[in-house]
């Protein structure tokens, strides 16, 4: 007990327990503990589209105006790429695959252009190209701007880190309201959204290859008598450029992402739509054909303009690089001749791709036919089991619907004594594991959809002040009230508790198999290319898979969060693992320590910053696969930007939208240690 | 080993000086405060250590003359980077001042000094600076750009510097082509470029082999015979500093506790810390006979020997029974006479603290 008194911490948390503890007992009783007082809400959304109106309407015709000079070059870069046979456009990929990313990539191109030609997806994958193409040097150059902005003035630099924060964490879907309702359906808007969103890679990687240009190369210049301009010209930015290569890299995959997702606009004939309508209308073979379209787009965009940033290390060169470009252009330039002159030539196949996709489609269905006992048995299994009781509690849970017994009070009494002896025991050595285990005993009790809200709030502003001060308190509280008071505590929880098992079972899963591939070199090659590819992907690719396995619904939801979110746990633990400096690997095992002391007591502490950044990433990850992951079907805040983004309700997108963003924000900031 | 000086340094010109510098990391002190000097510097030293922050250069004053290597030598964290920082400008002091040929350099505007650089400065970098992107051809000819040169004439001279530091037939390669040794010469031909009279070494040769060093510095002074620059050397190598010296200033937390030659400093350091530096210094080729000749002390039949000769060129002579020796003044050394018991009594003594040799 002297120990609870000489750390003020554990005070206060014991104090928050026995709190918590109270609130929940009381809750059967009174109400207003269950449930915030629905007299108490206001209708903020409302408010905000009152106040937005007619802002819109005012900025609507500049807006319209906008749109349609965006219109007119996207009309032509697609009209142009399509124009060009694609024969021609395949052959000079090719070429351009080759001289950059090597051999084994410009055979993968030329086989996926040779597929997307058969399945018929030609005019559908340009499409998507020719939005891509045309948001990117407006989202390189402002990101560009920005990132210098920031390295020159560096009180500008934490607002802009802010402002980036939210441009990434902000669901796209909910400033897709304003932008549709400025800009009108179409494409112009899509332009727009995936500008905005590809602009803060850019920016990010532009400040990190300003700021870690060496010392010495800055006192070289200034030294030989550069002006500023000359040294940040000839100096700064050349010794920058291979991050700012990589920051093309990272806003083309943002890019691309966003494209696919603002395909929900529709009206553009492009690729995500294609996958999106096949997903509506449960055609599994078309959503998996032109799914596959959008993996290999999206690897070969990356692998291309990776290449770039490493400096080309695999290209093959078969010529200087200026008559490669000239052979390039030609055959670019024969293919127009050739159409030109043939005005009738009809290269594309028809047909083929419809029958490819009914049959596939059949043999799917009769696969997930067969499977489904198997399929629909783990989800069930991993609903009933897990997730339900984690959602409702072990209060609900255990009743004859559920797990066929009803909850009897000594079952009750049995699990509250467990609980408090093994936190007994553990308190005089590891006084915090206990309070974990006392806090997370309660929950499991209440569920975290029935966990009292203002037992949320108290613990969530109490870990905000404690973690990281006043600063984080008062956005938590911010954050806290505009969701209590806009009556989205629900679909609040609803994503807290989406969010928390998928980042749960992604660390576990992902922090096992990195750890695996630590220590195993031959797994390492294997899970890396999986890593890979799975990292370059569209977040809209992994609803797919999840879909036919597992039908619309939460598990299906959670399950795409996770196909999407189990990246960074591998890719951290085994980099953090592998991280160790070897010397201090072989002074531990000339101590003569096993192998399993060695990974716990060396490597896992060592190794534990890339463990928490692998961990906040995969928070940030699951967080942002929430609003597409609404789409199968889920009862959460990104549900409600869906629901938001159909009745072009700018307000409840906003409100709902920015609680998301909230979230993202205060969960990295309360995870990363200063 | 002979030193092109025709006359001792000290006679001619100050090229670069500074008086009472500081430089201060942490939050900046009040500029109104002053310092002082001697015991008072010293306790405005303690003092700001006890607020938190690290005066990183304590009260340093010195000059250079043209022509002159002055070395500054310390261990790291001494201050010798900062030193040489404040004497470039690259970062400013907070106290003191600095006079280029006679001008207050701390008073000049950044056009100014963009041009004092562009003229008057060339540096050299411990990990060279050179820019990644650039050939060596166009690392040499950077600086040249810079003032807008065009590039036939920036080319030419280029490979003329290129040339200077034997790199030729290298002009195409990028700096992560070249070992080491040839990136510093790439430095070097590129620091010598805009023909500056005063040259910065920051450490040049530090991140070099041992081997590929000592052959750096025979060229360093081969360089120095034909150019005359003056040179302000940074180390953190006593070995070094005695073999190109010819002063050294050695730097303790950032205090410089002896200005000498490196004679004076082996034959009279200023404190147990520098006699502890030189202690593994072979004082008999590091010492002049001039350094330790007695002037007017001549002994008639000696045999003659010039003052610029390190004491171990006697040594020879003194095994087959030689005695006497009458020096030669050369270069900036003095003559007189030398007794071989002398000579074997100074080596002899080295290192011990009750040291009255030269002078007595």
């Amino acid at each position: 007990m002297t120990d609870l008194f000489r750390r003020p911490g554990l005070l206060i948390w014991s104090v928050a327990f026995a709190v918590c503890l109270a609130l929940v007992l009381l809750a059967p009783q009174v109400r207003w503990i269950a449930s915030f007082p629905r007299a108490l809400q206001l209708p903020l959304a409302d408010w905000l589209n009152a106040g937005l109106n007619p802002l819109f309407e005012t900025v609507q015709p500049i807006g319209r105006g906008f749109a349609t000079v965006i219109d007119a070059p996207l009309r032509l870069v697609r009209d142009l790429l399509l124009f060009v046979p694609w024969p021609a456009f395949a052959v000079a990929m090719f070429l351009v695959a080759l001289r950059t990313a090597g051999r084994g990539l410009a055979i993968f191109g030329l086989i996926a252009q040779l597929y997307i030609v058969a399945v018929g997806y030609w005019t559908e994958t340009m499409n998507t190209f020719a939005i891509v193409l045309l948001s990117l040097p407006p989202a390189v150059l402002i990101g560009f701007g920005l990132g210098v902005a920031g390295h020159r003035w560096p009180r500008l630099r934490a607002a802009l880190i802010v402002v980036l924060d939210l441009m990434q964490t902000f669901p796209a879907f909910a400033y897709l309201i304003p932008l549709l309702i400025l800009f009108g359906f179409g494409p112009s808007a899509g332009v727009i959204a995936s500008v905005i969103f590809s602009i803060p890679p850019m920016a990010r990687n532009t400040l990190v290859g300003l700021r870690e240009v060496p010392a010495v190369i800055i006192e070289a210049g200034v030294m030989n008598g550069a002006t500023p301009g000359q040294l940040f010209w000839t100096a700064k930015l050349p010794a920058a450029a291979r991050q700012l290569l990589v920051g093309v890299n990272q806003t083309t995959m943002a890019s691309l992402s966003m494209v696919i997702i603002v395909a929900i606009i529709g009206g553009f004939n492009d690729i995500g739509w294609e996958v999106l309508s096949a997903m509506r209308a449960a055609e599994l073979g078309r959503c998996l054909l032109a799914g596959v379209v959008i993996v290999a787009l999206a690897i070969v965009l990356d692998r291309i303009t990776g290449a770039l940033a490493t400096g080309t290390p695999r290209g093959v060169v078969l010529m200087p690089d200026r008559g490669l470009l000239t052979v390039v252009a030609a055959i670019l330039l024969a293919g127009i001749g050739l159409r030109l002159a043939l005005p009738g030539l009809e290269l594309l196949p028809r047909g083929l791709g419809f029958a490819a996709a009914k049959a596939l489609d059949r043999s799917l269905l009769q696969f997930v036919g067969w499977s489904d006992p198997v399929f629909s048995g783990l989800r069930d299994a991993l609903n009933y089991g897990i997730i339900l009781p984690l959602r409702i509690g072990l209060a609900t849970a255990a009743s004859p619907m559920v797990w066929g017994f009803a909850l009897q009070p000594w079952m009750v009494a049995a699990y509250a004594i467990l609980t408090l002896a093994l936190a007994v025991v553990l308190a005089p050595r590891r006084p915090a594991a206990a309070l974990l285990i006392l806090f997370a005993a309660l929950i499991l009790y209440t569920g975290l959809a029935r966990f009292p809200w203002p037992c949320v709030v108290l613990i969530a502003l109490l870990a905000a002040w404690r973690i990281r001060g006043v600063g984080l308190l008062a956005v938590v509280s911010t954050a806290l009230a505009m969701i209590l008071l806009s009556g989205l505590w629900q679909p609040f929880v609803q994503s807290l508790y989406l969010t928390a098992i998928a980042v749960l079972f992604c660390v576990l899963i992902g922090g096992a198999i990195g750890i695996a591939a630590a220590e195993n070199d031959r797994l390492s090659q294997i899970v890396r290319p999986i890593s890979d590819a799975l990292q370059t992907l569209p977040q809209f690719v992994f609803l797919i898979p999840a879909l036919m396995l597992f039908r619309v619904g939460e598990f299906t939801a959670l399950i795409a969060i996770m196909l999407y979110a189990i990246v960074p746990p591998v890719r951290y633990v085994e980099h953090g693992l592998r991280g160790v400096p070897p010397h201090l690997v072989e002074a531990a095992v000339q101590m003569g320590v096993s192998r399993w002391q060695l990974l716990r007591d060396v490597k896992l502490p060592l190794a534990g910053p890339a463990i928490r950044l692998g961990v906040n990433q995969t928070i940030m990850y699951a967080i942002s696969m929430l609003v597409i992951a609404a789409l199968v079907g889920t009862r959460d805040l990104g549900q409600q930007v869906y629901i938001a983004l159909g009745n072009a309700n700018a307000g409840l997108g906003f409100v709902a939208g920015l609680s998301i963003a909230l979230l993202a924000i205060v969960a990295d900031r309360m995870l990363r240690r200063n | 080993m002979t030193r092109s000086s025709a006359a001792s340094p000290a006679s001619r010109p100050v090229k670069i000086s500074c008086r009472n510098l500081w430089k201060i990391y942490g939050t900046p002190p009040d500029r109104a405060m002053r310092p002082g000097q001697g015991p008072a510097a010293a306790e405005f030293a303690r003092q700001l250590r006890a607020a938190g922050r690290v005066p990183a250069l304590v009260d340093a004053s010195f000059d250079v003359h043209e022509g002159e290597i002055f070395v500054i030598m310390g261990l790291s964290g001494s201050g010798k980077s900062t030193l040489i920082r404040c004497l470039t400008r690259l970062i400013d002091a907070e106290f003191g001042e600095v006079r280029l040929d006679g001008e207050d350099l701390l008073a000049a505007t950044p056009k100014q000094l963009i041009d004092i650089r562009r003229h008057k400065m060339g540096m050299v970098f411990q990990n060279f600076g050179l820019m990644p992107h650039l050939s060596v051809l166009e690392n040499v000819a950077y600086p040249l750009k810079l003032q807008g040169e065009a590039k036939p004439a920036r080319e030419a001279r280029a490979r003329q510097m290129i040339s200077l530091v034997g790199l030729d037939g290298r002009e195409q390669a990028l700096p992560s082509q070249l070992s080491g040794g040839q990136q510093q010469r790439v430095g070097i031909a590129r620091s010598l470029a805009v023909e500056p009279d005063l040259w910065f070494l920051d450490e040049p040769f530090s991140a070099l082999d041992p081997m590929i060093r000592r052959q750096m510095q025979d060229e360093f002074l081969d360089l120095q015979r034909r150019l005359h620059k003056t040179i302000v050397f940074i180390t953190h190598d006593i070995a070094e500093a005695c073999r190109l010296a010819d002063r050294i200033a050695i730097l303790r937390d950032g205090r410089i506790i002896q200005i000498g030659t490196p004679a004076d400093l082996l034959l009279r350091p200023a404190d147990d810390y520098v006699a502890e530096f030189t202690a593994d210094i072979s004082p008999a080729s590091v010492i002049r006979v001039g350094d330790i000749a007695r002037p007017g002390q001549e002994v008639a039949g000696a045999r003659t020997v010039a003052g610029d000769l390190p004491v171990e060129a006697l040594l020879t002579d003194i095994a087959t029974g030689t005695t006497d020796f009458a020096v030669q003044p050369a270069g900036k050394y003095g003559g007189g006479g030398l007794t071989a018991a002398r000579v074997l009594r100074i080596l002899g003594r080295h290192g011990r603290q009750d040291d009255e040799t030269a002078a007595g």
